[in-house]
């Protein structure tokens, strides 16, 4: 069993109209490869738009906790709102209030406290869903707007797909993975035996793409790179290519920019099903059959 | 006049609108804010020439062995597991440290220092038009992005910053809340498809929990048609202006020159942008104190 992450650095690179494509080529490609879906894009969740979800399971994520000040047995000290580092506890009035959103939950005015006033509250912070899509199990989330904890989730999503797929035999996890190199990406990260970079040929493309690469090197994950949009900006898409070679990064694919795969968004299903003869159709197809060979090879 | 420039799904337009924006009034003296400390792409647009630096880094714990009696208390206390007790020793993860203190504040022995970690870099400088420049360089491999953010609003290496632009990372999670927190008004900038309104919701419903007045922005309008206008009605959010799908506009940006500079005629667009938006602003402050 394997695991792919699909990653960019950069946000609308097309890394969701690939992983959507993904899930349909393994599905019902020529090869067709059993794969569990997980998207790990947690705060901005677009996978389940174009494949479909039937939800079989719907839980609470309960994300941190955060800090509640008990007003009949605060004495008005002021000692939260000194050790409290986040800017999270004011006073109105004769009260202190802990702001919700910028408590952190570490919890140092809690033991702060002179009469143990305060305490800490669980706090659901999204939701999270097994379904069954057109094209197999696919583990999603919502993360509350504003929440915190958006790693803890996608790990928990990355969890659930992984065990499904060991136990029911599956021989991939495909990750839709999000935007950035921060905590969520890393969390994507974890445990993947391949990461595909989506990109784009664009200055903001490549200087993001080298970030995120820096990234899955810096764990220890194996990239390819696949360019989208790919003719919008040939200096650019030159520039990945060079770039790729020079790091040992193999580029597997490009993909030319083409409206079938907004057509396809728009209608609600991955490109390679609404327009298989598309020009997009055909790259992916092809990006997707290099990607399979690789991950043959990662076992070696 | 604080203005953020946000989304929920990346990719449509935010570094895009904040750059044309803040050139369409260089006369004012603007500072961009590049928040976006992931994936910093403002400089690339307005290239700034960097004279001032500055280290992030965040306090970790780092225990006395020669004080410490591993009572564990410091354990006890932390809440994210990021010091444990393993057989009467300390270990730190300082990955997993959000930097509280609280472990050292509570250890009964005094046996706690606090050490500076790295987390990223903060750059500022002047770009062109005299736009006054700064962003944050998250490290690679670095998980948090928002004390990098956090540190970057509190700079302030330009004083007297009367109209600040800040661009914003993708998402509606804690990087996208500190870098709008704070602000007079936030720009939405969303593109006509199921995935760029159904991520327009959720920034949406963000500026509305933090209580912020907000417009959008409609990016590529005529790409997806599946009724931009429709949301924003039932989201109660005004559309300020429309940028149509134009390959020469993606293909200006993908080059790295900025909307007005390729195309002068959008100019007094960004312009009206930034009176709408002070009259929106107004118009909120006045409803909030009636």
């Amino acid at each position: 069993m394997k695991q792919i992450v699909i990653l960019s650095g950069k946000g609308g690179t097309g890394k969701t109209s690939v992983a959507a494509a993904f899930a349909h080529l393994a599905a019902e490609g020529q090869v067709p490869v059993p794969a569990v879906l997980a998207d790990a894009d947690v705060d901005a969740a677009n996978l389940e738009l174009v494949l479909a979800p039937q939800v079989l399971q719907e839980e609470d994520f309960w994300g941190g906790q955060v800090a509640k000040i008990d007003h009949l047995e605060c004495t008005g000290c002021g000692e939260c709102v000194q050790v409290c580092r986040f800017d999270a506890i004011h006073q109105v009035e004769d009260l202190y209030h802990v702001d919700l959103i910028a408590c952190e939950g570490c919890a140092a005015c809690v033991y702060s406290c002179p009469v143990e006033a305060i305490s800490m509250q669980d706090q659901i912070a999204g939701k999270w869903f097994r379904s069954e899509s057109r094209y197999g199990p696919l583990f999603h989330a919502a993360l509350q707007p504003g929440a915190e904890n958006s790693g803890k989730l996608v790990t928990l999503i990355k969890q659930h797909a992984r065990l499904l797929a060991l136990d029911d035999g599956y021989e991939l996890v495909i990750v839709d993975g999000p935007p950035g190199i921060g905590c969520p990406v890393i969390s994507a990260v974890s445990g993947a035996d391949l990461a595909l970079i989506v990109t784009e040929p664009s200055v903001a493309g490549v200087h993001d793409m080298r970030r995120i690469l820096g990234t899955t090197d810096h764990f220890g994950v194996r990239a390819l790179v696949c360019i989208n949009k790919a003719d919008l900006y040939q200096t650019g898409a030159e520039e990945i290519e060079v770039y790729c070679q020079g790091q040992g990064i193999e580029v597997v694919g490009a993909i030319p920019y083409d409206l079938s795969v907004i057509n396809a968004m728009v209608h609600g299903y991955p490109v390679t099903v609404h327009q298989p003869d598309g020009l997009a159709s055909e790259a992916i197809r092809e990006v997707w059959m290099r990607v399979t060979a690789e991950l043959v090879e990662v076992v070696k | 006049m604080i203005i953020a420039v946000a989304s929920g799904k990346g990719g449509t337009g935010k570094t895009t609108v904040a750059t044309s924006l803040a050139l369409a009034i260089s006369e004012s003296s603007p500072v961009i804010l590049d928040c976006d400390v992931e994936a910093p792409n403002a400089h690339l647009f307005l290239k700034p020439q960097f004279d001032q630096r500055q280290q992030v880094s965040m306090l970790i714990p780092e225990v006395d062995e020669s004080r410490c009696t591993g009572c564990g208390h410091c354990a006890e206390v932390c809440q994210f597991h990021a010091i444990v007790v393993l057989a009467g020793k300390v270990l730190v993860f300082p990955e997993l440290c959000h930097g509280c203190g609280s472990c050292g504040s509570n250890c009964p022995e005094e046996a706690i220092l606090e050490v500076s970690r790295p987390l990223g870099i903060l750059e500022a400088g002047t770009a062109m038009d005299g736009i006054r420049f700064s962003h944050g360089v998250l490290n690679i491999g670095e998980p948090m992005a928002v004390p990098v953010i956090r540190q970057l609003k509190h700079w302030e290496p330009f004083p007297n910053g009367e109209v600040v632009i800040r661009d914003v990372s993708p998402g509606t999670s804690c990087p996208v809340v500190e870098s709008i927190r704070g602000a007079d008004f936030v720009i939405l900038v969303t593109e006509p498809t199921p995935f760029g309104l159904h991520d327009l919701r959720l920034a949406a419903q963000l500026t509305r929990e933090l209580d912020l007045p907000a417009g959008v922005i409609v990016n590529r309008d005529g790409v997806g048609d599946v009724g931009v206008d429709e949301t924003c009605r039932q989201e109660g959010l005004p559309i300020m202006m429309r940028i149509p799908l134009d390959r020469r506009i993606g293909e200006a940006i993908a080059r790295g020159v900025t909307i007005v500079e390729s195309f002068p005629e959008y100019v007094p667009h960004f312009q009206e942008l930034y009176d709408r938006i002070l009259s929106l602003s107004e118009e909120q402050q006045q409803t909030a104190k009636s």
